[in-house]
């Protein structure tokens, strides 16, 4: 698609596989509900695309209370995956989803690699879907909890076996609570992926000094908001040098400089996540300050500046000296 | 579900560290139902990051009125805001009171602390549906006591320096014992302790109670799935306290 903006056409558009995005933002998984929450606030067909709550087999309660709480330009979560399973998504969610002129991204999120597997399957016999997003942040019930996204044979595995079921595009949602996250966007490129996203929260924790005990009820949380942006900014740098599938960005973008960092330093696209809490329509306004960019540098192609940072050349993520 | 940027007509201390914003907001005040709620954006920087949920105290035409306690940084940049300053605030938000229920003449209102904020725009909508309302206020002290717009108050205080000395539901028990209004409900608002006391006593009493809860929240809008409040409900474990909240029938809760 082109957009008019400052007498200039500038094209935000791209594509991944058969599906095309309108433009470079979408909403992050979890941040935005099924996508029917926000809409008598947020014209959510000016999105690129849409990524659903993580969806399970079956319905997931989630964690006790408290589950979230503020910290320093961010917030812990620890949510528990609470969402309404994939038959209700089916049923309840995706009628209304299939109307939207934005790409619809199924999220999913399971405790087996077999779970993965059914939950895609149901979903392939469904229209209105363009594409899967799979969250590997979760924890392995046959190993004792450990999660999936931290062993880079599991994270494989859960690629290799999904690819073998579906022909949409297919995106693995990375963890940064790993050594080196370029090893696993490796892995799941071999495995057949089509491309990932980088990344999802970082392990966090608060404490309450009065009464001693952990503010979250599961002791430690997910940090998310501006407070990572650098991390996830130096997270998509390592990956997009590593790898030739796309990288789309995520953490802490809250406005369309934040996003177009995350294109120089090598993302096809990107997520907008908490701030969509803090402003419902915080997608639409980057979209619109990523075209505002382009048109004040005189850019006609937005995916011209994918990768386009002008770095010392040698220097990595991985062998730089701190 | 409106966002609208509002313009701050006035900010005035009313008692001990309690403040009355008054915002012009004509698109949203006139939605506002009693027992709904604002998630408000203190400013334009991320600290503080989030909104933060305030009832609404009153409406009038196009006037929002909000009354808050100074707790933390949020509030403490909120309580610094002068007249002009604009205020970007979603809403209406949340289920409000069901004022309309047939099956009650008088309303009680029970309010502890910031818990009495939704109460006078309640009691406006019950009296003009022809309810009676007495109301009970609760109260660390005399100073921190805001009794405007409401009616039949009666007053505890922690420290005896207004009303009767003690909680608001010895409050009750006290007034209950000497009389139980004609056909009541309650409406109850404050912190969690004192929400599940008053649920005691309307269970004791036999007496429909409706509570409106608060906690920490994320989205406000029922996005983020950070507010779950814990139900008796062997099918469902948690509502949402933004969306299927914040006010509940008091038994549907597990306390
Ligand atoms: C539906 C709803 C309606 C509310 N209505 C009012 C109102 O009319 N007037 C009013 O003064 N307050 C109200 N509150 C509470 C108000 O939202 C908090 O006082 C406020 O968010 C604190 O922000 P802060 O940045 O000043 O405090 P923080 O620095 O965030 O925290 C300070 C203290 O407040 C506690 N706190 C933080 N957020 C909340 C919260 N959402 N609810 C309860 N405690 C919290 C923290 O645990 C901490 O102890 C309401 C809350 C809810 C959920
Ligand atoms: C409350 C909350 C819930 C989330 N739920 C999910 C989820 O269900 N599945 C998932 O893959 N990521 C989930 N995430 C992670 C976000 O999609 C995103 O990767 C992360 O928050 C970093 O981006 P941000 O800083 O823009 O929020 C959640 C994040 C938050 C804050
Ligand atoms: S505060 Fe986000 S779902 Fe209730």
């Amino acid at each position: 698609m082109h957009a008019q903006s400052g007498g200039n056409l500038i094209r935000t558009s791209f594509r991944l596989g058969p599906v095309e995005f309108k433009n470079r933002v979408l909403v992050a998984s979890g941040t935005f509900g099924y996508g029917d929450e926000c809409v008598s606030a947020v014209d959510v067909n000016r999105l690129g695309g849409i990524v659903t709550k993580s969806l399970s087999l079956k319905p997931r309660e989630g964690n006790p209370p408290p589950r979230i709480v503020e910290t320093t330009g961010g917030m812990l979560n620890s949510i528990g995956l609470a969402n309404i399973g994939v038959h209700r998504f089916v049923s309840e969610k995706l009628p209304f989803l299939r109307t939207v002129d934005t790409a619809v991204i199924a999220n999913i999120a399971a405790s087996t690699i077999e779970e993965y597997c059914a939950v895609l399957e149901i979903l392939e016999g469904e229209e209105g879907i363009d594409a899967y997003e799979i969250n590997v942040s979760c924890p392995n019930v046959r190993e004792g909890g450990l999660n999936f996204g931290t062993s880079c044979p599991m994270t494989a595995e859960i690629t290799k076996q999904l690819r073998g079921r579906t022909r949409r595009p297919l995106i693995i949602k990375l963890t940064p609570n790993v050594t080196h996250i370029s090893e696993f966007a490796r892995a799941v490129e071999d495995a057949g992926a089509d491309a990932v996203s980088v990344m999802n929260t970082l392990i966090g924790m608060a404490l309450d000094v009065r009464t001693r005990k952990p503010v979250l009820s599961t002791v430690t949380g997910g940090l998310s908001g501006p407070a990572v942006k650098p991390v996830a900014l130096a997270k998509v740098y390592e990956t997009a040098r590593a790898v030739k599938i796309p990288v789309i960005g995520i953490g802490g973008i809250t406005n369309g400089r934040d996003a177009i960092e995350f294109l120089l330093a090598g993302a096809l696209a990107i997520q907008v996540g908490t701030a969509n809490f803090v402003d419902p329509a915080a997608g639409i306004k980057v979209a619109d300050e990523m075209k505002a960019y382009c048109a004040e540098q005189g850019i006609a192609d937005m995916g011209s500046l994918v990768g386009a940072l002008d770095a010392r050349t040698g220097v990595s993520v991985l062998d730089s000296w701190l | 579900m409106l966002q609208t940027s509002c313009p701050v007509l006035s900010l005035t201390a009313v008692a001990e560290n309690v403040f009355l914003l008054v915002l012009d907001a004509p698109e949203i005040a006139p939605l506002v139902r009693p027992g709904q709620f604002l998630n408000v954006r203190i400013d334009e920087t991320s600290d503080p990051l989030l909104r933060r949920p305030f009832s609404v105290y009153r409406t009038e035409g196009n006037r929002l009125e909000l009354l808050f306690n100074v707790v933390g940084r949020g509030t403490h940049a909120l309580a610094e805001k002068r007249k002009g300053d604009r205020l970007d605030v979603l809403g209406p938000l949340g289920v409000p009171f069901t004022l309309d229920d047939p099956g009650f003449t008088t309303a009680v209102l029970v309010a502890g602390g910031l818990g009495v904020a939704p109460m006078p725009i309640t009691t406006r909508e019950l009296l003009l549906k022809g309810k009676a309302v007495r109301t009970f206020l609760g109260a660390r002290n005399k100073g921190s006591l805001v009794t405007t717009h409401l009616v039949q108050v009666e007053i505890a205080t922690d420290d005896g320096s207004e009303g009767l000395r003690g909680t608001v539901v010895d409050l009750l028990e006290r007034a209950f014992a000497s009389g139980v209004p004609a056909r009541p409900k309650i409406f109850a608002c404050g912190p969690h302790p004192m929400l599940k006391a008053v649920a005691a006593f309307a269970v004791r009493f036999d007496i429909p109670c409706e509570v409106s809860m608060e906690g920490p929240m994320g989205c406000g809008i029922g996005i983020c799935q950070g507010c779950p409040v814990e139900l008796t409900n062997p099918a469902k474990k948690y509502a949402l306290m933004c969306k299927d909240g914040p006010t509940f029938d008091a038994r549907t809760i597990r306390w």
